[in-house]
């Protein structure tokens, strides 16, 4: 048996399932990041093993996989950045405690 | 055989501390445990032949975004301490929806017949991404580069104590 698009779709699919079960129950604001950074890579898996199955003679999908890290890094720097302003603000980094907008 | 044993051992090593990062109560051993998981999806990536996207994989993510987590966890209260709540109060919805939708991508996913083709990537991979970045791809490659400068001056900005 060889290793086909399916595991590989299988893998990230059960990776994806995890990032999003971090974002819906972590209270903290990083550790929802780290939820986020699982997605994506969920997704670059995807991307790779179909370029690699799908379309060998093609790049397309090495490409958008390197512009999806290269956004991750940017989406990490500015949310950690906004964690930092908020908890020098309000002294908590619980999503659940960030209330001030509520009325 | 040799590439599904490889295929396995890598996608546990990945998923395994994927599942330590979402459920850990200390929130170090949680940014501690992203960078085997990055480090098994770069493994994965080098099964696929995309070598330069592993290195880059290790490079950004197992090198730069871990110890930024890592970095912002230290500097807040409440990460490491495990006397502090990390879940909230829908952890058992939060899991149905997650198991849910994963499930529901299992089944769209493995039931779909994929054009598949055969054949393997060209030799000379980092070459071709590197001219694919600059000719056929080359707006997306100037767009993120404009975002990566934008996102680099927000983050300083954001960051920066007011006076």
């Amino acid at each position: 048996m060889t290793v086909g698009v399916n595991h590989y779709l299988a893998v990230s699919a059960l990776l994806f399932g995890l990032g999003l079960y971090g974002i819906l129950t972590r209270r903290n604001a990083v550790a929802i990041l780290m939820g986020i950074e699982l997605m994506l890579n969920a997704t670059n898996i995807n991307l790779v093993a179909f370029n690699r199955y799908v379309a060998p003679g093609a790049l397309a999908g090495h490409v958008f996989a390197l512009v999806i890290i290269t956004l991750a890094a940017c989406e990490a720097a500015v949310g950690l950045a906004l964690v930092m302003a908020v908890y020098r603000n309000l002294e908590t980094v619980h999503v659940d405690e960030i209330n001030v907008l509520k009325w | 055989m040799g590439e599904l044993g490889a295929f396995i051992i890598l996608a546990l090593v990945t998923l395994l501390p994927a599942a330590a990062v979402v459920t850990s109560r200390n929130l170090v051993r949680a940014a501690m445990s992203l960078v085997p998981s990055f480090l098994g999806v770069a493994g994965l990536f080098v099964l696929l032949q995309a070598e330069f996207v592993a290195g880059i994989q290790i490079l950004i993510y197992a090198g730069a975004i871990a110890v930024l987590i890592l970095f912002v966890i230290m500097l807040t209260a409440g990460g490491t301490g495990t006397a502090v709540r990390q879940a909230n109060e829908q952890r058992v919805v939060g899991g149905l929806a997650a198991a849910a939708l994963t499930a529901a991508l299992l089944a769209l996913l493995l039931r779909t017949a994929w054009p598949l083709a055969a054949g393997s990537l060209p030799r000379a991979n980092v070459a071709a991404v590197g001219s694919a970045f600059l000719t056929t791809f080359v707006l997306a490659f100037e767009i993120s580069s404009v975002v990566l400068l934008v996102s680099l001056v927000g983050a300083l900005v954001i960051a920066r104590r007011e006076r």
